[in-house]
């Protein structure tokens, strides 16, 4: 018997890969989590019939989403990290030294234990004593803090389901105001090929550029992710994340990573001409 | 027999007439949908094969003896009322069927000032005479509550030739008055009580609710099934107690409603009743708790106030519905109609209404807590950006009427339209309210106040949405010549 995952990235296309088991299987209160084993990426997560990561490339998307803001500024000590049951961003900012606290915040405690249970190589590090797990809604929590963290990363679901609230205007106002002056989010920020992926980019930019004076996008190559084609939100009240890149004080760290680089980090902000429109058209 | 609170007549026959295929050459021309399929690709199928006419095997709402009949009854039974009628024309069709079911021309009818626009309608139609009850003011927050029942009293005591008391059940900011001991006075009268239960629908079935009309011997209620008990918009019921004659009632609905009862809405009235009688507790106490906590944390943040149950005193706030969100904005020097705006155009979230000092916000059967957190940070959010002196703000949402002549004589005089600063002192002949709520600033019949008509300014600067009046933009008014 052949067994194939198929998700419908849109209403006219479908992306498959072949499995070879499934491990797990539920419901929970928010969302359907599922797990599969594959020849080609390794352990595979669902949740809601989209793929969040799978083993083989999960690095990519955790590298970049934790990596250019540290880069940025790497006196980042207080972090909050919205969503990320997973323990995949988690694992990429342990390997600061410098950084202090990490307080994670998931809605679901289901996809938290099964992540520890299924996906040992992803949620490793959730063990760190400078890890905090909160599970509670990102929005709910962010709303009672004020001018504490550093950076805040935002690895939500997409902005259907339990992701919904972490694409709004008021969670992104209160993100600003939960971060210090140096403070800088970044987020997970869809896609720019496929119209409903665009249109949630797009809609995320323009509420950000409402708060932060400094809005930048960057891009990487994710392969399993809708158009393979994925961008990041940097938002930031002083560090631009280009100019103000010191790529030697990042290189002495001898953080071995396999996707990101600091040649890579300027690079990634240079964005193909229909994105960078449409991100205008939204400015 | 009595039938189980678990069948859906109307849903029945309307599946089983899907099935049977039937070949139609009656209206509607559509057709089951191919007559038009740009709208049946917007609706869908599903809907758009049961848009139906009356026929035997589905019934008639006019004249109900098979399986609208039944549902109704089974409507009656799950509110504990003695009959019950489908409405499909909004719960203002209710409240002017209980209105016409009492009064002829020149009645009396006692009412709060602070009704809905469909019972004064109701008086313009039929021409009966109002004799206003002035509601409580709560002084901090400004609004209208409740009628004491010592103002019901002197009312009566006054005009015991009224036929009838219409009470707000609650009102649309969640306030209740004292229902079982009005009936009680009321009926030791000789005068009929009708209850606007707009927003009362679950009471009937939630534990901890208010009293409902029919509980403590209302002789009838509007209740708007699509407001809070999930049927769809502009389906609504009417409930009779056991003191009037349904045949009569009937009739009386029967002079202005459709021949061509939607059976979208009469399935959808079926089917939430089905839901709210089998589960109606299980859900009324999920939205009482997703209310209670979004109270609880917006009074956290100070600023603004939700008000609900602590407000209980016995009398003109006799009782208060824990499932709505009702929030005064003053303090934050922002009025409420300007929160509503900034909830929707900035932040994508519709409420209820905002008027000149707080907003609504309704929790249903539908709502998720991830939807009530999204309103509480919104709200965090329009405190820390938006926050202004309220200094010189108005305070007050109530105006107190001066009735000149009946609704009806003045709506039907000679009138003249009027800039609106020259209207003082002369007698209204139309309706200025904004919309939401919908409760008359000043209604046709009453003086035109220098209270009035800075309300009317004050609303419009604001961005209130002000209806009623002929002149679309309300800068002029009619006034009885």
């Amino acid at each position: 018997m052949e067994m194939w995952y198929t998700e419908e990235q849109t209403k006219n296309v479908r992306f498959s890969i072949r499995c070879d088991k499934q491990k797990y299987s539920a419901q929970s209160d928010y969302q359907r989590i599922e797990i599969f084993s594959t020849p080609e990426f390794g352990d595979v997560l669902v949740l809601d019939d989209r793929i969040m990561l799978t083993t083989k490339d999960e690095f990519i998307y955790h590298e970049m989403i934790t990596h250019v803001p540290m880069a940025t500024n790497p006196s980042i000590k207080n972090v909050l990290v919205i969503g990320a049951g997973d323990g995949g961003t988690v694992k990429e900012l342990t390997r600061y030294k410098t950084i202090e606290n990490i307080d994670m915040v998931e809605i679901d405690s289901m996809v938290v234990d099964v992540c520890k249970e299924f996906l040992p190589t992803v949620s490793c590090r959730l063990s760190d004593p400078r890890v905090h797990v909160h599970i509670d809604d990102g929005l709910r929590f962010v709303r009672r803090v004020e001018n504490e963290y550093d950076l805040i990363i935002v690895d939500s679901t997409d902005p259907i389901g339990p992701g919904e609230g972490l694409f709004t205007t008021e969670f992104y106002g209160n993100c600003f105001k939960a971060l210090n002056e140096n403070g800088i989010l970044v987020n997970q920020h869809e896609s720019p090929y496929y119209k409903t992926y665009s249109k949630a980019m797009r809609q995320a930019h323009k509420k950000l550029v409402e708060f932060f004076p400094i809005c930048k996008v960057y891009q990487a190559h994710i392969p399993t992710y809708p158009s393979g084609h994925w961008l990041f939100g940097f938002a930031s009240k002083k560090f631009h994340p280009t100019n103000d890149l010191n790529e030697s004080a990042w290189n002495v760290l001898g953080i071995d990573t396999q996707y990101y680089n600091t040649r890579l980090h300027k690079g990634c902000f240079a964005l193909p001409t229909y994105v960078t429109k449409q991100l205008l058209e939204n400015e | 027999m009595k039938l189980s609170q678990e069948r859906a007549p109307i849903l029945e026959a309307l599946s089983q007439y899907r099935e049977n295929r039937i070949v139609s050459f009656d209206v509607p021309g559509h057709k089951q949908g191919k007559g038009n399929p740009e709208l049946t690709e917007f609706l869908g199928r599903q809907c758009m094969s049961v848009d139906v006419n009356s026929m035997k095997p589905l019934d008639n709402l006019c004249h109900p003896v098979s399986v609208i009949k039944e549902a109704e009854e089974l409507m009656a039974d799950a509110f504990g009322a003695a009959n019950a009628f489908f409405m499909v024309n909004g719960t203002s069709s209710a409240v002017q069927a209980m209105v016409m079911s009492v009064c002829k021309r020149g009645d009396k009818i006692i009412m709060p000032r602070n009704v809905h626009r469909s019972s004064i309608n109701a008086l313009i139609v039929c021409g009966a005479v109002p004799v206003y009850v002035n509601p409580g003011v709560n002084k901090q927050l400004g609004i209208p509550l409740g009628m004491s029942v010592e103002s019901v009293k002197n009312a009566i005591a006054k005009h015991p030739d009224a036929k009838a008391i219409i009470v707000n059940n609650p009102t649309y900011y969640g306030v209740c008055s004292n229902l079982r001991e009005i009936v009680k006075i009321a009926h030791q009268a000789g005068m009929k009580v009708l209850v606007d239960e707009a927003h009362g629908t679950h009471f009937y079935f939630g534990d901890y609710m208010p009293l409902s009309a029919m509980s403590v011997g209302a002789d009838m209620a509007a209740v708007s099934m699509h407001k809070t008990g999930g049927s769809l918009t502009q389906s609504s019921a009417l409930l009779l107690g056991s003191s009037m004659n349904p045949g009569y009632v009937r009739q009386i609905i029967n002079l202005t409603q459709t021949t061509s009862a939607s059976y979208l809405l009469l399935s959808s009235v079926d089917i939430a009743r089905r839901n709210l009688a089998l589960n109606g507790k299980k859900i009324f106490e999920r939205v009482t708790s997703l209310a209670s906590y979004g109270i609880q944390e917006i009074n956290k943040l100070g600023g603004l106030y939700a008000f609900s149950r602590e407000l209980i005193n016995g009398d003109d706030i006799f009782d208060f519905d824990p499932t709505k969100i009702s929030v005064h904005t003053r303090d934050i020097g922002l009025a409420g109609i300007e929160v509503y705006d900034i909830l929707r155009d900035r932040f994508d979230i519709q409420i209820e209404f905002g008027d000149i000092g707080n907003i609504l916000a309704i929790v249903s059967v539908g709502d998720r807590i991830l939807n009530v957190e999204r309103l509480i940070s919104a709200l965090y959010e329009i405190k820390r950006l938006y926050t202004k002196n309220p200094a010189g703000m108005l305070d007050h949402e109530y105006i107190e009427p001066h009735v000149e002549c009946s609704p009806q004589e003045a709506f039907y005089s000679n009138k003249k339209q009027l800039p609106l600063d020259d209207t003082l002192g002369k007698v209204c002949a139309e309706f200025v309210m904004c919309y939401p709520p919908g409760i008359p600033i000043l209604a046709p019949g009453e003086l035109i106040t220098k209270d009035a008509l800075e309300y009317i300014k004050y609303a419009k600067i604001k961005g209130c949405n002000l209806t009623g009046a002929e002149d679309m933009n309300t800068d002029k008014i009619n006034i009885m010549l």
